[in-house]
């Protein structure tokens, strides 16, 4: 009898410290199927964000690194180069990567770095309690945007994945979401095609993630993933950017 | 890597690099800053020659992450700036401090605060050798004072911070950077001491992970490791202290000097000697540890002596003198602001009021 489906080897059994409905969960479980299919457990170096999964390596069972908040693609820049044989992704929120850390996220993709990017953009700050990010959406009220975000002096969503696209040094870049089980199927590829162009030698992959957050969206679970599909997806269109 | 036993005409900036490939430095992120553009250029034309990896960051705050990075690979890893770069390093310097790895970290001191200027300081004192950035840490601080030393030094750097796992810090200033002398280069073979950690990331075969982090949020768990560091700075503190001395055995009055402005006082004190002065000269090597036995051992003298500290700042390093002595002997002060030197002539003048 062939076993086809188990706990990934990358994920450790631990308790989960996310809320109830949150995304991070099953975008750590991704990444551990991930690593566990390509066979690269022994050689990834997991570099963990500042923000909500800044304990991920309590969750995943192969090497990591924190980083200050924003510089995880300069320490995954000094880490791939000292050790090019490792396989080593950054796991990063949309305030990490496309507010505080942007320098480091257009240089490392503009010096083509051999890594592979996995961006959460779930539109919010959410381990601080829910404040604006440069994702958040025009109209939508966050705990430093009471009367929703206006464009007038907040401005419009960064759309970074899109800014990159321009960079020649960026090999990969899409955009999936988890708010279905199919979707959730195609976020696993996507991650996937990220870890396996690191290990063909291709340069910058990154996969954004549009992920849910229900407790600073103030809905419940199932509401959430409703609004990915039907309002975030409108601002944040899924599919192959470059 | 210069392979030949000779001298070397060339500028503190140009040795401290030099030292660094031959101590070891298998990685170095910089950004550059005047005057301490000498080094990364030289970084930049030589390290990889030697297997080590050079990057010009996009900032100070990405270099030093960097070196974060390459450190907790157990690879001996530098950057280097000068005042306000190494004030936007602080961050990082705190990480690693917190995450327990060894770097160097060269600072080229310039005149501040804000932009100042580009004239030669040592107003960093205080941050260097408080900590600077947040958090109860240290960094051992090497201060040298010729060119031959900025070479010197670091091998010493590396394996301090090896050994100690942490943060080993070079104040030199924008005088030693750029002037040249000729350095006697004493090997070409690596300097510091094999550096094979067991907290390395990297292969993890037939070992269980390891994770490099500065993060504990369980309750008393932070302050455990804060103990640990308090231990392991309080072996440092009886351990490491290293300082020069001259004269100081007869001297009424003990000049108290580092860096650059110690080579101006030593070149005072030889002369003052020739005319049958009594004073000595003590300069402090590590600022941290602060080398608070070598002043026990003249506080504790028969003779009654006076300190004069001469500074580059508005008197930084004195406080420490002045915690050291605690009232049992007068300590005087001279220092210049803002990139500025005092003369041989101010100098004199407030030793012989001394004496």
């Amino acid at each position: 009898m062939k076993k086809i489906f188990s706990h990934p080897r990358s994920l450790r059994k631990v308790t989960t410290h996310y809320c109830p409905g949150c995304g991070h969960g099953i975008a750590h479980r991704l990444i551990s199927e991930v690593v566990d299919e390509l066979g690269i457990r022994e050689k990834t170096i997991g570099v963990a964000p500042v923000g909500c999964a800044v304990v991920a390596y309590d969750y995943w069972d192969f090497d990591c690194s924190e980083a200050a908040h924003g510089r995880a693609l300069a320490v995954a820049t000094a880490i791939k180069r000292v050790k090019p044989k490792t396989i080593v992704f950054t796991y990063q929120g949309d305030g990490d990567l496309a507010a505080i850390g942007t320098n480091e996220t257009i240089h490392a993709a503009n010096r083509g770095e051999n890594l592979t990017v996995i961006f959460i953009n779930n539109a919010v700050y959410g381990m601080t309690g829910g404040q604006m990010a440069p994702t958040t959406l025009v109209g939508q009220k966050t705990a430093t945007t009471p009367k929703g975000r206006e464009v007038k002096g907040q401005g419009y969503p960064l759309k970074i994945s899109e800014m990159l696209k321009v960079l020649p040094g960026v090999k990969y870049l899409e955009r999936v979401s988890l708010h279905s089980p199919q979707e959730i199927l195609k976020a696993k590829a996507a991650i996937k095609q990220a870890f396996l162009n690191q290990i063909q030698g291709k340069g910058f992959s990154l996969v954004e993630i549009i992920s849910p957050c229900p407790t600073y969206w103030g809905m419940s679970p199932r509401q959430s993933l409703n609004w990915i599909k039907e309002v975030m997806l409108k601002e944040f269109p899924l599919g192959r950017i470059k | 890597m210069i392979n030949n036993l000779k001298r070397v005409l060339m500028t503190g900036n140009e040795a401290i690099a030099e030292g660094a490939i031959q101590a070891g430095c298998g990685f170095y992120a910089g950004y550059p800053i005047t005057p301490q553009n000498e080094l990364i250029a030289y970084m930049a034309a030589h390290l990889a020659d030697s297997g080590g990896v050079f990057i010009q960051a996009e900032s100070e705050l990405a270099a030093i992450n960097m070196v974060f990075g390459a450190s907790a690979c157990g690879v001996r890893a530098m950057t280097s700036s000068s005042s306000p770069g190494i004030s936007l390093k602080q961050e990082g310097i705190s990480y690693i401090a917190g995450a327990q790895l060894p770097a160097v970290i060269v600072n080229v001191m310039r005149g501040g605060p804000g932009l100042g200027n580009i004239w030669p300081s040592q107003a960093d004192y205080f941050q260097a050798t408080r900590g600077g950035g947040h958090g109860d840490y240290r960094s051992i601080v090497l201060a040298p004072s010729t060119v031959q030393e900025c070479y010197e030094c670091m091998p010493l750097a590396f394996s301090l911070a090896d050994q100690y796992r942490m943060p080993a810090i070079i104040l030199s200033d924008g005088m030693l950077g750029q002037m040249m002398e000729p350095v006697l280069m004493r090997s070409h073979k690596p300097l510091a001491i094999s550096h094979k950690p067991k907290w390395a990331l990297g292969n993890s075969k037939g070992r269980s992970p390891n994770v490099a982090k500065s993060f504990y949020l369980r309750e008393g768990d932070l302050e455990k490791v804060n103990l640990l560091l308090q231990k392991k700075y309080k072996t440092i503190e009886a351990k490491e202290q290293r300082y020069q001395g001259q004269y100081l055995d007869d001297a009424k009055v003990v000049l108290v000097a580092y860096g650059t402005m110690a080579r101006i006082i030593k070149s005072i004190t030889h002369k003052l000697r020739g005319q049958g002065k009594k004073v000595g000269l003590l300069r402090p090597i590590t600022l941290w540890p602060f080398p608070v036995q070598a002043f026990e051992r003249l506080a504790l003298g028969k003779m009654a002596k006076k300190f004069l500290v001469v500074e580059m700042s508005a008197g930084q390093m004195l406080e420490d003198v002045k915690l050291v002595i605690n009232g049992r002997s007068a300590v005087g002060f001279l220092g210049r602001l803002g990139g500025g030197m005092p003369s041989e002539e101010e100098i004199i003048k407030n030793i012989t009021s001394l004496l």
